[in-house]
């Protein structure tokens, strides 16, 4: 059992989460995730570790709720607890030592760049976060971020930061040149339009997948992808990739798989919550 | 008790039918297919039994259960003592009893199988288990001193389940570790209810944790611990994780919506009860025409699943003729009498899909059999201008497991053969001391029974390993400490 020890709002629908799971905490790197089973019957879904602090003995989830089974998880409540915690899974983040990264994050995506700047930080490399969202309430992780370097901040409607996309930032950040690597994390289309951004400039583009997952340790092959023509579990062979690499049409094909069953989770999850209010 | 009865009366019995489920009833739901025995039809099958002076099929039983002698007990009307006997011998009984290939093990060799039918002997096991299942309070659970030796084991499938049930019963102190959220390996996440209820794994799994054996869950070895890690915390470390890794076909439109690997069907399905969506939480794509790729017990396995998940028609597509099926047989006949429909000698070479990645066929080559290969059978060779196409939204890929190698890839002294399975000495050892592998990881997928043998072996070892003084007679002492030991180990097999 995974105590919720404490739970913040982030934005509309992103909540943060910190669980127990001493084990995890201390040997999490940045990249990795854990498999979240909140009880019997409920799916087994991917989170990332988005922080941790081994002497609380605790790890951060930041869950955007998006259909059943991120909504049921963001509805518990401190001293309330999940049933399994597993992991941590996936192959950590290959960190460069010196030189400049940029980390794009978009919405919920912010998070997952977080343990990877951080990585970097520590390591002596230079960071700089572009991170992005709707408008002002939607923009997560910003001062978090900051501790690591600088942060450029955008959103669609300009209510704060600078108005545009995350890859309009990342286009002026990498015309001015000096940038070793590029770390991307969010919606498929986003890190899709930053691998297409630096593709004709060679620079190096890491990307984290986030296709449907159900063990996590590589023995169902439900989250294949395939990268350079290959097909990979990004359960174990990443979740991070080389983004030049990636078919992301694939990824995004895959993950439409089950949207008639996760209409029917959630208009069935509706009916449970009318019934249970009369 | 019955009058003895002369082998003469014996041969006139006819083999007793397993009671089951009617076909067109049982492929809607999820229910046993074989009812069991009632204790008339065991105690007639019993009296087939001849009592061979040389029983032939204990050497077809790869875990030599003393099938005579357990068969005789029963028949005296001392089913508990049957229960003894057996469960000394083999510590899943309820579950061999059920998916054993029988046919090619303890009743291939039996004498009564060269003119007619064998000795039903897995119906047998499986109505003494039973039995014990149900008055398990009968069965006194085995308290040894402890050792103060800590074993940990890595996996909870049958080798796994089967190692810490003997350890724990010579005083070990047992953690098992299991990826998963719950123990029972491929017994819970793969073998389908309708062939082996889950609460048979549960009820098993109980026990052990009332011998004192730990179980963890959510803990993946080579991840969550590293392999050295847990050598440095226990006095020995066996690993049971099975061959976790689905192999795929390698041909165009794999990866479309509606392909999976029969691991990730299975496991939606069994593991996280899939088929009660939206009561449980997780989804599988239901096909209404499924072709189902492999011709052993996965592939039977999940053909019978996606009949009963609601296909109007499944079919199995194997590239050898049906002499050549690696299922066990009573799944092959189960499957034909439930509407599945077999295309033998058969190959896929492209998945089809349409404009939105959806399966919407199966493009196959038919096969003819050409000259015997590696394995002696003969092998599959193509048929030119053959090809045709079965029209599915869904296809399943069951063509066989590797080795998983997440945890091996963390240890690098650990020795492997080419196919990545781990390399044991004749002890069960692996290049690293105190480091013992056993079941699918070692053999590549295998069986139930295979894993369970190499489990108890394993236990055995270890044993002999951790208490060199009191398993290795040197001098006097050590002899008289070695009887101790073979008698201790005599009373815990015994319960
Ligand atoms: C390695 C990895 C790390 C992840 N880390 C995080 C994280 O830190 N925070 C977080 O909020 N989410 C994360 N995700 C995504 C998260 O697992 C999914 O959002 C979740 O499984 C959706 O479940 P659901 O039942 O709530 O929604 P569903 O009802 O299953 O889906 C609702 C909508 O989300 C889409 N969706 C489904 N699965 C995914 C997915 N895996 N990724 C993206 N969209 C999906 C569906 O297409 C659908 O439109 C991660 C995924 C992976 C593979
Ligand atoms: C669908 C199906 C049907 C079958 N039907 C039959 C049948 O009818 N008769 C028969 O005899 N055999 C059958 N088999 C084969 C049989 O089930 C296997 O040979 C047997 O289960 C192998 O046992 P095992 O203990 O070696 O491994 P498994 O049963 O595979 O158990 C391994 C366990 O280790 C866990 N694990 C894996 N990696 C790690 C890790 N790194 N850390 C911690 N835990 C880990 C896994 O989650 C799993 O629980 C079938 C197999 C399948 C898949
Ligand atoms: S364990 Fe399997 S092979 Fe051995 S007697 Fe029982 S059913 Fe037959
Ligand atoms: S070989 Fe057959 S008849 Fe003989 S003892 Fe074994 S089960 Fe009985
Ligand atoms: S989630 Fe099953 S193999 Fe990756």
């Amino acid at each position: 059992m995974h105590t919720i020890l404490a739970k913040t709002q982030l934005s509309p629908n992103v909540t943060r989460l910190e669980v127990a799971a001493p084990r995890i905490a201390q040997i999490r790197q940045p990249g990795q995730f854990v498999i979240v089973h909140r009880c019997a019957g409920a799916e087994r879904i991917p989170l990332t570790v988005a922080d941790a602090d081994p002497a609380a003995g605790s790890i951060t989830l930041v869950i955007q709720a998006v259909g059943k089974s991120t909504r049921d998880l963001v509805a518990m409540e401190p001293g309330e607890a999940i049933q399994d915690v597993a992991g941590p899974l996936g192959r950590p983040t290959e960190l460069i030592t010196s030189g400049h990264a940029l980390c794009v994050g978009g919405g919920v995506g912010t998070a997952v760049v977080h343990p990877i700047a951080q990585g970097l930080h520590r390591n002596g490399a230079r960071v700089t976060s572009i991170i992005g969202g709707r408008s002002k309430e939607w923009v997560i992780f910003e001062n978090e971020l900051r501790r690591f370097g600088e942060v450029v901040v955008c959103t669609d409607d300009g209510s704060y930061g600078r108005r545009g996309f995350v890859t309009d930032a990342a286009r002026e950040a990498l015309a001015a040149g000096g940038i070793d690597v590029v770390y991307a994390v969010g919606p498929v289309p986003m890190m899709r339009a930053v691998a297409e951004l630096t593709r004709p400039l060679h620079v190096h583009t890491i990307v984290s997948l986030n296709p449907v997952m159900v063990d996590g340790t590589g023995m169902c092959g439900g989250c294949r992808v395939e990268v350079g023509g290959e097909t990979r579990f990004a359960c174990v062979d990443g979740p991070e990739f080389d983004g030049h690499q990636v078919d992301f049409a694939l990824l995004a094909d895959r993950l439409s798989a089950y949207r008639d069953f996760e209409q029917k989770a959630n208009a069935c999850a509706e009916e449970t919550c009318r019934i249970g209010r009369h | 008790m019955s009058a003895p009865i002369s082998v003469k009366q014996r041969l006139q019995i006819s083999r007793q039918a397993m009671p089951e489920q009617a076909a067109d009833e049982r492929n809607h739901n999820f229910g046993e297919v074989n009812l069991g025995f009632t204790e008339q039809l065991a105690l007639l099958e019993a009296d087939r039994c001849l009592r061979c002076r040389d029983p032939r099929c204990i050497n077809g039983c790869p875990v030599a259960v003393n099938i005579p002698r357990f068969i005789d007990l029963l028949s005296a009307g001392d089913v508990a003592g049957a229960a003894h006997s057996l469960l000394g011998d083999n510590t899943l009984p309820a579950v061999t009893g059920r998916v054993c290939p029988q046919e090619t093990q303890c009743e291939a060799e039996c004498v009564r199988g060269a003119k007619g039918l064998p000795v039903a002997i897995g119906y047998l096991e499986r109505f003494v288990a039973d039995w014990a299942r149900q008055h398990a309070d009968q069965l006194p659970v085995a308290k040894p001193a402890p050792t103060g030796k800590k074993v940990a084991i890595v996996g909870s499938g049958p080798a796994g389940l089967t190692a810490a049930g003997d350890l724990a019963r010579l005083g070990h102190d047992v953690t098992v570790f299991e990826a998963l959220h719950k123990p029972g390996g491929v017994l819970l996440y793969g073998i389908p209810e309708f062939r082996l209820p889950k609460q048979i794994v549960d009820q098993e799994v109980e026990r052990l944790k009332q011998a004192g054996v730990k179980i963890e869950c959510n803990v993946i070895v080579g991840r969550t611990y590293t392999l050295p890690e847990l050598r440095a915390q226990f006095d020995a470390v066996f690993i049971a994780n099975g061959a976790g890794l689905p192999v795929f076909m390698n041909v165009p439109g794999e990866n479309l919506k509606g392909v999976y690997s029969a691991n990730e069907y299975l496991t939606r399905v069994n593991l996280m009860a899939a088929y009660e969506f939206p009561k449980a939480d997780t989804p599988v794509l239901v096909g209404r025409r499924v072709a189902v790729v492999g011709g052993g017990n996965v592939a039977m396995d999940s053909v019978r699943t996606a009949k009963r998940m609601g296909a109007e028609r499944a079919f199995i597509v194997y590239r050898r003729g049906k002499e050549e099926l690696p299922a066990r047989l009573e799944e092959v006949h189960h499957a034909e009498s439930e509407g599945v429909e077999f295309e033998l000698l058969t190959a896929p070479v492209e998945v089809l899909g349409n404009a939105q990645k959806w399966v919407t066929g199966l493009r196959c080559v038919r096969m003819a059999l050409g000259e015997p290969d590696a394995s002696g059978r003969r092998r599959p060779v193509p048929v030119a201008g053959s090809e045709f196409v079965i029209e599915c939204d869904q296809v399943i890929v069951a063509i066989g497991t590797r080795a998983n190698p997440l945890l091996t890839a963390t240890c690098p002294d650990l020795k492997l053969n080419r196919h990545g399975n781990i390399e044991v000495d004749e002890r069960g050892m692996t290049s690293v001391p105190g480091v013992f592998a056993g079941g699918d990881i070692v053999r590549g997928a295998a069986t139930v029974i295979l894993a369970m043998g190499d489990g108890k072996r394993a236990a055995q070892t270890i044993h002999e390993y951790l208490m060199p003084a009191m398993t290795k007679p040197v001098n006097g002492e050590g002899a008289a400490a070695s009887l101790c030991a073979a008698v201790a180990g005599d009373r815990v097999h015994s319960l």
